[in-house]
């Protein structure tokens, strides 16, 4: 080839990267998947929420939790995937420390929803990934590694989390870049949490994003080798470590190097994807159907009550946004990706439906999100980012504002400072403008006076203007709001300025 | 129907997790075939148009309303631990986890 | 059995009859399992049906219950003494020993495993509190084959039971040491289990009475698992009314177990004919159908020859007996070797000694794993773990677990079949009498031949009870009746039918003779349990 050609092409004009995601998914359940320990246990002490089932005693059976199975088909439900007539459980064998029976109950060949898409925008247009299916099972226990005192090393294993509701979402590897990977995921997190099914916090580990990558040459049909990268705990760390996948996969199939089906964790601190398993030939689940369960029957009557309740998704709310209050579609998906926000904007539009909702909307994206996280990080809150419960905001207090700017009653600077004094305080808006007098004075009677006072004091201002200084209004307009505390309404005052001025240099 | 070599006894002892010795693995070996003998007969019979019964009972859709009913306490969970730290059960460090 | 008046031993009686002195002041439930832990002292020891003895929880028991009976006799909120005592549990008082795998708070229970020693169950299992709360007196746990695979119980890994009418020989299996227990008048009543047979055919090998339920009657929470699609929990008696008495006790939906049926149980034991000539007529007009198959290539013609006799004394009583068709049950032993080990080995899985049991350590995780599986578990267990690994294992499963459970099918329908034309089968429960220990031990498949007549019942789900029908070669010889799903009621009335008709029998009036050997044996002390 040519021999300006030493930097080779971008990777994805000579590989097409095949993606497939499967998340896993704590559901929102006050007891376990099969039995009734509390699943409180984000900070509850080691193995203090455990009983036979949940240890694998022996003589201990599973019970189905009706709550985990009402989401898993809620969720199919807004991925419009099938949910068959009947479903059943099966046993998944393997050893491992974090397994307390020595099989996992799980569904293998009749999950609970099969067939399904999500649709989104991403940087480069909308975009639907298809979702092979959603299933329950239950989670295993937590491990913690540790080196004791005479150097051995151990794992410490705790029971809390064994049988917590799980369910797992796996798409067909339809996806080809990490930014749809990465949108995706967000997309399912924001449906979850509208149907109320799991908290679905990657750093809390409600949300486990695990990505199968692959690389085949462009044009090619056969998928190559795969790996499956976990430990991704935020959004950011699965579009980076897909990306740093991709580009090594790449960079290994360019030195001709073989790639081998492995599982790699990613290191957020390195930026890069390491070698934790190697697939063996000898994975050998043995799935066969669970005995101590009986099949799932999923009458068509319960299927209509839960689809009945199933509350408006989030791609529904974003065209919504658009048509209906006409919203850009960057606001709209701004404010469906966080619920506080959403119900803000809702709330406030409820108080008073005159108001332009584009303002109000502006008002939301803008400094609500803006104060909300910097109170959070002043307040050392984690900022989860899902909103929720932090700096509660008086949605009829915004309207109020948001009315008065519109009015011409209170200025816009003032108006934020009594946005911000209400987010951090909590005092209603309006006793916050009563008692910093931001009223705004719009009386031309009232202001001709301070206006004249101005004009007085800088007559080298009252010059400029006559010279042909355009800039000297601004100045003038300064001193006059800020011999009015602010107070006062500046257009107005711009005004008289003029006015007076011209008389002034008139005369002169 | 297949039989079963000392390889295959092998693997089939490590998927199951029993750690055998020689004189076990081929002991085995010579019954497990001989039980797999008297298997053959089930594939005289035709049961293509047969569905296969995984459990008798007619009972469908058990389930239990979501909530949380008392379970065991730590001391009861742990009592009979071979191993423990504080309130951890104890298992040798499991290496792949760390391989970084 | 009957009891004619009060014997001078309480241990000869019948739990009912025991349930009567007990009310009528002539018997404290202290001196019952006095008697009977002494007994166990005195004899178990070349027997060996008992795993442990608890003698201060037995007492314990004992005591509370006579409180209640004391109570009940006085009167209380103006009842009348009578009605008050009427009221009482039927089992209030009544000595009962648990196989070593029903678990119990704060108790042992080994399964008869080595990968269990050491275990103490945190809690009771369904059918304990159930015996708890009609204030059973549990006296304590006897021997199985480890797991309850077998049917010798000489696979336990604490050493063989042997049979009290010949101590040298097996008590059958795997509820071997529940069986010897009643047999030997050490405990009226006890828990087995069945999977393929290990309560009906140590029944008949002991000379007892032993029913496994329908699939789904007793839940099986708390009880340690062998294949979940087949266990069964069920008593032994030494006559059908205290084995109903026992089963109305355990019976009835839990909601732990989810495969445990919301279906009414009958009383049992209320039900049957209080006189044998009533109850002998009930047995006029009854369909029994005789399955051909079920006198199948190896059975001892003194097994045949009893069971015919039995057939024919039924016949003579009024009952008719029509000859069915059960054609795959040459098929159920392949079957039923695929299915229980396929669930048995993800059910012994959670044995790894991190949680609970014994330990053996190797270099690290996988050699903790081998080491404690490879060394805690016996032979047998070993097989058939590794034969349900391979029967589902990646290119084999369709094979071997898909095709079993697709003849598993054929089974069932098998027995719908014959349903359609009669009330209840009729047949052997166990090709053989008793075998000497050993005789089987080194060829696993002659072993699996003494279930023959028993796995197709639990691979359909049915109700099978065995009673005892006389003696071949000195030995007792066991009769099966096989009911409809849920229809154990029946299976009780045509038991008691059949003890009436045989009353006067003279095999009825004989003891085991190997109590004899047992009579002589110096005083042990209490049995802790390994």
């Amino acid at each position: 080839m040519s021999t300006e050609e030493t930097v080779a092409p971008p990777v994805a004009a000579r590989y097409e990267a095949v993606i497939g995601i499967e998340i896993h998914v704590q559901l929102r359940t006050a007891s376990k998947m099969f039995c009734g320990c509390s699943t409180d246990v984000q900070t509850a002490a080691p193995n203090s929420r455990t009983c036979p089932v949940c240890l694998g005693m022996p003589g201990a059976l599973p019970v189905i939790n009706r709550q985990a199975v009402r989401h898993v088909i809620g969720t199919g439900l807004a991925i419009g995937a099938q949910v068959p007539d009947v479903t059943r459980w099966d046993r998944k064998n393997y050893f491992y420390p974090d397994l307390p029976k020595g099989y996992q109950i799980s569904q293998y060949d009749l999950p609970l929803a099969s067939g399904g898409s999500l649709s989104f925008e991403t940087s480069s247009g909308a975009a639907t990934v298809a979702i092979r299916r959603a299933h329950l099972e239950e989670d295993t226990a937590r491990l913690i590694h540790q080196v004791e005192p005479g150097g051995r090393r151990v794992s410490l294993v705790d029971f809390n989390r064994s049988g917590l509701p799980l369910m797992e979402i796996v798409t067909e590897p339809v996806i080809h870049d990490a930014e749809t990977a990465r949108r995706y995921a967000e997309e399912l997190r924001l449906v979850l949490l509208a149907i109320g099914a799991s908290e679905a916090a990657l750093e809390g580990g409600q949300m486990r994003v695990e990505a199968n990558v692959s690389l085949r040459p462009v044009g090619r049909e056969a998928f190559g080798t795969r790996t499956e990268v976990k430990n991704m705990n935020s959004f950011r760390s699965v579009e980076r470590a897909i990306g740093y996948e991709i580009e090594r996969q790449a960079r290994a199939l360019d030195a001709g190097e073989e790639l081998i089906q492995e599982t790699r964790g990613w290191d957020d601190t390195r930026g890069q994807t390491y070698r934790m398993r190697i697939k063996e030939d000898s994975d050998d689940y043995r799935y066969f159907p669970e005995p101590d369960l009986p099949p799932l029957r999923v009458a068509g009557a319960w299927l209509e009550e839960i689809r009945a309740e199933l509350p408006e998704l989030p791609a529904a709310r974003r065209e919504r946004y658009v048509r209906e209050r006409g919203l850009s579609a960057y606001d709209a998906a701004v404010l469906v990706t966080d619920r506080a926000a959403t119900q803000l904007f809702e709330g406030t539009l409820a108080a008073d439906p005159s108001l332009p909702a584009k303002k109000v909307a502006n008002w939301v994206t803008g400094e609500y999100l803006r104060l909300r996280g910097s109170v959070q990080a002043s307040s050392g809150a984690a900022g989860t980012g899902s909103g929720d419960g932090h700096a509660a905001v008086d949605a009829a207090g915004l309207a109020g504002l948001v009315r008065a700017v519109e009015a011409g009653d209170l200025s816009g600077t003032n108006a934020k400072d009594v946005f911000r004094r209400h987010i951090e305080t909590g005092q209603p808006v309006a006793a916050i403008i009563e008692q910093s007098g931001f009223r705004q004075i719009s009386d031309e009677d009232a202001l001709e006076t301070a206006v004249g006072d101005v004009i007085a004091a800088n007559p080298a201002a009252v010059a400029d203007f006559a010279a042909g200084k355009q800039q000297a209004v601004g100045f003038l307009t300064g001193q006059v709001m800020k011999a009015t505390r602010g107070q006062a309404n500046a257009a107005v005052v711009q005004r008289l300025l003029r006015d007076t001025l011209g008389r002034v240099s008139g005369e002169g | 129907m297949a039989t079963l070599s000392r390889k295959d006894v092998e693997h089939v002892a490590l998927l199951s997790r029993l750690g055998l010795e020689d004189e076990e693995l081929a002991r085995l070996e010579g019954q497990l075939n001989h039980i797999l003998d008297q298997y053959a007969v089930l594939s005289e019979l035709p049961t293509d148009e047969i569905p296969p019964t995984a459990q008798t009972i007619e009972v469908e859709n058990i389930l239990r309303e979501d909530v949380v009913t008392p379970g065991l306490s730590v001391e009861d969970a742990l009592a009979g631990a071979p191993e423990r730290s504080g309130d951890y059960f104890v298992v040798p460090a499991i290496m792949t986890e760390e391989a970084r | 059995m009957s009891d004619a008046g009060r014997t001078t031993d309480p241990t000869r009686l019948t739990a009912h009859g025991m349930a009567r002195e007990l009310r009528a002041g002539d018997l404290s439930a202290r001196e019952l399992a006095e008697a009977h832990l002494d007994l166990i002292d005195r004899q178990d020891g070349p027997m060996h049906a008992w795993l442990s003895t608890d003698r201060e929880g037995a007492l314990a028991s004992a005591d509370a219950a006579d409180a209640r009976f004391t109570e009940a006799r006085h009167g209380r909120n103006g009842d009348h003494g009578a009605d008050a005592l009427a009221a009482l549990p039927p089992l209030l008082g009544i000595p009962i020993a648990l196989k070593d795998l029903v678990l119990q708070r704060g108790r042992p229970a080994t399964a008869g495993s080595r990968i269990l020693e050491g275990f103490i169950s945190p809690y009771d299992a369904h059918i304990t509190e159930r015996l708890k709360d009609a204030g059973a007196v549990i006296l304590g746990r006897t021997n199985m084959d480890e797991f309850a695979m077998g049917s010798s119980t000489e696979h336990s890994a604490w050493g063989p039971t042997g049979n009290p009418w010949d101590l040298s020989r097996v008590p059958g299996g795997s509820s071997g040491g529940s069986a010897a227990a009643v047999a030997a008048f050490h405990t009226p009543l006890s828990i087995g289990t069945d999977t393929g047979g290990s309560i009906r055919q140590p029944a008949a090998l002991t000379g007892t009475v032993g029913i496994k339920p329908t699939y789904g009657r007793v839940s099986r929470y708390g009880i340690v698992a062998f294949a979940s699609s087949l266990d069964q929990i069920g008593p032994f008696g030494r006559d059908t009314r205290d084995a109903a008495l026992l089963l109305a006790a355990i019976a009835g939906r839990d909601e732990r177990d989810s495969t445990s049926a919301p279906i009414p149980v009958p009383d049992y034991a209320a039900e049957l004919p209080e006189g044998d000539d009533e109850a002998a007529a009930s047995i006029r007009g009854a369909r029994l159908g005789l399955p051909r198959q079920y006198f199948v290539k190896g059975m001892e013609p003194g097994v045949e020859a009893r069971v015919r006799e039995a057939v024919a004394a039924l016949e003579a009583a009024g009952a008719e007996v029509v000859e069915v068709d059960l054609p795959h049950t040459d098929y159920g032993l392949a079957t039923y070797y695929i299915i229980a080990p396929a669930e048995a080995s993800a059910n012994l899985a959670r044995y790894d000694g991190i949680r609970y049991g014994r330990p053996d350590r190797g270099r690290d995780v996988l050699g903790d794993y081998l080491a404690t599986r490879g060394n805690g578990f016996g032979a047998e267990v070993k097989r058939r773990i590794m034969l349900g690994t391979y029967a589902l294992s990646a290119g084999y499963y369709d094979a071997y677990y898909v095709k079993a459970q697709k003849v598993r099918t054929l089974i069932k329908s098998d027995f719908d079949r014959a349903f359609d034309h009669v009330d209840a089968l009729v047949a052997p429960t166990s090709p053989t009498v008793a075998f000497p220990l050993g005789a089987r031990l080194d060829d696993p498949v002659a072993m699996y031949l003494s279930d023959a007549c028993t796995l197709p019942v639990n691979m359909a789900g049915l109700p099978g009870i065995s009673v005892p029908c006389g003696l071949s070669e000195g030995l007792p010889v066991g009769l099966q009746f096989i009911g409809k799903p849920w229809d154990e009621g029946r299976l009780f009335q045509l038991g008691r039918a059949y003890e009436a008709i045989t009353a006067n029998a003279e095999w009825r009036t004989l003891e085991p003779p190997g109590l004899a050997a047992l009579g002589s044996v110096a005083a042990a002390s209490s049995r802790s349990h390994p």
